[in-house]
């Protein structure tokens, strides 16, 4: 059971203006590194792109890790379907990621720092260079070897994931690399790399800002905190939001709705559809020890009305996998196009209705088997939407 | 010093030290994991994901050849959930491939049918996706044919040009459901730096890359009552024939071979030994000639060093990446083409045949000798001096359609006329061997002594380093080679167009000190050529030397210039090494070729 008096709490961390990232810069610089990697785990702040892993534990790992040369990544490759938060912190806070980067590579002993840019936001590359530039003046005059310069994506989803972004950034064909080793071990170039979302290296900034307890005391155990929300779909207020992480899935429909909601895709594409009956057992947040269902996102909340075909959704989805998987392992490039080419034989009659359940486990061996995050998540889509929205599939 | 972990594997406990996959510490307790895009010569992928196993406590399978080991592991290789998921992989694999295998041409050799077997995969459940890809079969090259219907996508012909050939004439191109393997621009394998050294069809483990056959062709020669149908084979294909037909690696079947050419038909069976030895001496004499020009004449117009020209993939790897180095190679044509010119002129005259009626066929242990024998230069005897070039594999498929019982077979010997030949002629086989053949010549012409080397075997040269350096000092020369006295020799071997690149980078920096440099495009020499047995892997590619080495040491003559054959035809129709007919025959000329 969630707990029942969760109230929808809109925080406002992350676009407070970020005027004093100098004296933010230099505070922390000057703090013994290992204080602030305490900071950082007592707040319990986990990975927003998605995946959730405790950036504190990150760095650690990272500044332990033996190494001449190291990198600081700023993964703004975002392109997970209904996500639009990481442009806006980059548009309005840009210092906030620049010094979070800077105070990173201080942690770790990274001396450059990379932001990978998604190749549809070109807009942003001047304003970002130029802050870069005052950024680095500033570095220059307060002695802190520290050089940030941009990369810009081409526009696969796939270089998203951190492997096959390193690859892009090596000027290789974006493919996912077997893990282990990880990041921290071996990463970019395959030194030791700390690779966080914008929105992380954000709230870390308001960690180094504010300390962790002011972080801590938002959000519920195991979600700690505020999170972006890029609210889309059929909404009267579609925006971007932030709110206090552990909110059930029903006050948030009751906030964002439109009155007829039928579900939420939480988390994007490669996220979990929400069904309406499942409004009130489901909770926005990182799976933890907690009974009841606990979802995590990106940021990503699509809203759908009764209006909207879940097997166009599911289609959708499944087209854009297929065309957005890079295409090297087995499950994932052929799985997707089975699934696709599955549900609409089924549409057509061309294979019965049990036909569904030979691809709901294909899915599942998908996420069993795929070699990164892409392959292994459709499975959380398409089985939630076929195991809900059955009727849907078949006429 | 690396730690010891401990690990079982379906309740079978294993040591193992760091760092070794799960594949490897399998094998250590004889459990085998199915594997496709893994190979040993190349790195792991880990991307056909066939060979996943359970780890006790995670949810995801691991790819065993992907997968370091860790203290405490519970490996299961064959859970219930494994099983599933393998025959998932399976099944997947075989939607997207186009399987209509009695109609292809590795059916029977083929790694994803033999997995499909082995898994009983009776139903196709899934959708046959290739049916809706439009098919494109590119079979313009001479050697190659490549068959994106049939291909599954494990990278291992773009691991094996990059890594081992560093050419990258294959790469990926596109992504998702359109991923392909493709070429640049994605032009015909004909019209790319493709150097057809057929790596990538020896790795393929499918029929998406074959080399091209001509089998038909060959049977239609020797049916046909009115020509002349005359075989020679290449050494590596005698030690390498015999694992296509129930010999265990590394075993000579040379006269098995024989006796099967004959019975196949062929009017004569002759060996490409013979044209090898024939190729030391008029390469030998090449080198010392422009040793002579560059050291006593003090011209500056001629190339040192001097680089081999036996292997065809090297000769268009030069062509395409080095262009402004041709004049390093030596002019020798390859035996196989010196064989070719020399059937139709010397032996046709010899045997009264009109050369017209002659049929030229080789069997060698390469696919880019196919397009070698097509070259436009190639046609020094007036006729095209090499019809067909059969593959090591081709002819075993030939012997097999015969109803050959080789292992009984009695063993026989070649044919005389250009079948005699010496132990330096077999290691052109090896890596390292022409230079080996080259000294035991060239140091015994020059001092009149023979080369300093127990068993003549120059162990310096010898082995499997990519690039091997050694020098002979030169002392008390005859009198006609005074000028060299004091001179140390310098030679570099090469294999592997990664390790050519290597030593061509050196030649370009003008770091390079050593004055003649062998170069096998193919890992190992010719034993691991694109148109041997499969699998060959590091391994193998050992004990087919050490075939080739013992096949050396049995032979009574050893030095080529010793060979009876090669002395009679000097004397009888050549003249001497670089003579006129000798130019007119034996050498050739090169093109500079694009870089695309």
């Amino acid at each position: 059971m969630i707990e029942q008096h969760l109230l929808l709490k809109r925080v406002d961390f992350i676009f407070v203006q970020d005027t004093d990232w100098e004296k933010i810069l230099q505070k922390s610089i000057h703090k013994p590194k290992q204080e602030l990697i305490n900071e950082l785990i007592s707040s319990e702040l986990k990975g927003r792109g998605g995946a959730g892993f405790p950036t504190g534990l990150k760095w650690k790992l990272t500044s332990e890790a033996a190494g001449d040369e190291k990198y600081v990544i700023c993964n703004a490759d975002e392109g997970e379907p209904g996500t639009f938060k990481d442009r806006e912190i980059l548009t309005r806070v840009p210092y906030k990621v620049l010094t979070a980067m800077a105070v990173c590579g201080y942690i770790v002993g990274a001396k450059n720092g990379i932001i990978y840019l998604r190749g549809e936001y070109k807009f942003l590359e001047k304003p970002l260079k130029d802050a870069i530039n005052e950024f680095s003046y500033f570095c220059n005059k307060i002695n802190l070897d520290f050089t940030i310069r941009i990369f810009m994506g081409s526009g696969a989803y796939i270089c998203g994931e951190e492997t096959a972004l390193f690859e892009s950034l090596e000027g290789k064909r974006g493919e996912p690399r077997n893990k282990p080793p990880y990041p921290s071990i071996s990463g970019f170039r395959k030194k030791p790399t700390v690779i966080n979302n914008v929105e992380t290296l954000a709230h870390t900034y308001t960690i180094f800002k504010y300390g962790a307890k002011k972080f801590y005391d938002l959000g519920v155990q195991y979600s700690r905190g505020s999170k972006l929300f890029s609210i889309s779909g059929d909404t009267p207020k579609p925006g971007i939001y932030e709110l206090e992480l552990g909110m059930s899935l029903q006050d948030f429909v009751d906030e964002f709705g439109d009155g007829d909601t039928k579900a939420v895709q939480v988390g994007g594409a490669s996220g979990f559809l929400v069904p309406r009956k499942k409004f009130h057992e489901t909770a926005i947040g990182y799976q933890g020890k907690l009974v009841g269902i606990s979802l995590p996102t990106g940021g990503s909340m699509m809203l759908f009305n009764s209006c909207r075909s879940m097997y166009n959704l599911l289609d959708n989805y499944l087209e854009f996998f297929r065309e957005e998987s890079c295409g090297q392992c087995t499950p994932c490039r052929i799985g997707c196009q089975q699934l696709l080419a599955g549900i609409k034989a089924v549409k057509k009659g061309e294979r019965p209705a049990p036909y569904l359940d030979k691809l709901l486990k294909l899915s599942e061996t998908m996420q069993y088997t795929a070699k990164c995050g892409l392959g292994q998540s459709v499975a959380n889509s398409f089985a939630s939407i076929v195991e809900n929205f059955r009727e849907e599939m078949i006429y | 010093m690396s730690d010891t972990i401990h690990i079982t594997i379906n309740g079978i406990p294993v040591d193992v030290t760091e760092d070794t996959v799960i594949l490897d510490a399998a094998k250590k307790v004889n459990v085998v994991i199915p594997t496709l895009c893994y190979h040993q010569d190349i790195c792991v992928a880990g991307n056909c994901r066939v060979c996943l196993v359970e780890i006790s406590g995670q949810k995801r399978l691991a790819a065993a050849c992907a997968t370091p080991c860790e203290e405490g592991m519970d490996i299961l290789t064959n859970s219930l959930k494994v099983r599933n998921c393998r025959k998932h992989i399976i099944e997947l694999l075989l939607s997207e491939h186009n399987a209509d295998c009695t109609k292809c041409y590795k059916n029977g050799k083929c790694e994803l049918q033999n997995l499909a077997s082995e898994y009983k995969i009776m139903t196709q459940d899934f959708i046959e996706l290739y049916k809706e890809k439009k098919r494109t079969i590119d079979n313009i090259s001479p050697s190659i044919v490549k068959d994106d219907s049939k291909c599954i996508r494990c990278q291992r012909c773009v691991r094996t040009c990059e890594e081992l050939q560093g050419v990258n004439a294959l790469s990926v191109a596109y992504k998702g459901h359109e991923m392909k393997i493709s070429t640049f621009y994605e032009k015909s394998m004909n019209d790319v730096v493709c150097t057809n050294c057929g790596q990538c069809v020896n790795r393929c483990p499918t029929g998406a890359l074959v080399e091209k056959n001509y089998i038909e062709e060959v049977w239609d020669a020797i049916s046909n009552p009115d020509l002349h149908v005359v075989v020679q084979t290449a050494p590596a294909v005698r030690i390498g024939l015999g694992e296509e037909l129930g010999y265990p690696v590394g075993s000579r079947v040379t006269g098995k071979m024989v006796a099967s050419l004959k019975r196949l038909g062929f009017d004569a069976v002759l060996d490409t030994d013979f044209t090898a030895d024939l190729t030391i001496m008029e390469e030998g004499s090449e080198l010392l000639g422009r040793l002579k020009k560059v050291l006593v004449d003090k011209r500056t117009d001629v190339a040192l060093p001097m680089a081999t020209s036996c292997s065809p993939g090297w000769i268009k790897y030069i062509e395409h990446m080095y262009p402004e180095y041709l004049s390093n190679l030596s002019t020798c044509k390859s035996p196989q083409q010196m064989f070719g010119a020399l059937l139709k002129t010397y032996y046709a005259k010899a045997r009264n045949i009109d050369p017209k009626k002659i049929v030229s066929v080789s069997v060698m242990p390469c696919t880019a000798k196919k397009f070698e024998a097509a070259r436009p230069e190639m046609y020094g005897s007036g006729y095209r001096d090499v019809d067909y070039v059969l593959t090591t594999r081709e002819l075993a498929i030939m012997i097999k359609q015969a109803g050959i019982n080789f292992v009984q077979l009695e063993e026989m010997e070649f044919d005389r006329l250009m079948g005699e030949s010496t132990g330096a002629a077999v290691i052109f086989g090896v890596t390292g061997g022409v230079m080996e053949a080259a000294l035991r010549t060239t140091y015994e012409i020059i001092t009149g002594r023979e080369i300093p080397f127990k068993n003549l075997a120059v162990l310096p040269i010898r082995g499997m380093d990519g690039v091997r350096m050694s020098s002979v000092m030169i002392k008390d020369p005859l009198e006609e080679w005074k000028f060299l006295d004091g001179v140390e020799l310098k030679y570099a071997v090469a294999h592997g167009l990664t390790n050519a690149k290597k030593a061509m980078d050196q030649i370009k920096a003008g770091t390079a000190d050593f004055h003649f440099l062998e170069v096998m495009a193919c890992p190992g020499g010719c034993l691991g050529g694109g148109g041997q047995p499969i699998p060959t892997n590091f391994e193998i590619r050992k004990k087919r030397a050490a075939a080739i080495y013992a096949e050396d040491l049995g032979k009574p003559i050893r030095k080529s210039h010793e060979n009876p054959e090669v002395i009679k035809i000097y004397n009888d129709f050549l003249g001497k090494p670089l003579g006129e007919l000798s130019h007119k025959l034996l050498h050739t000329t090169y093109q500079i070729r694009e870089r695309t």
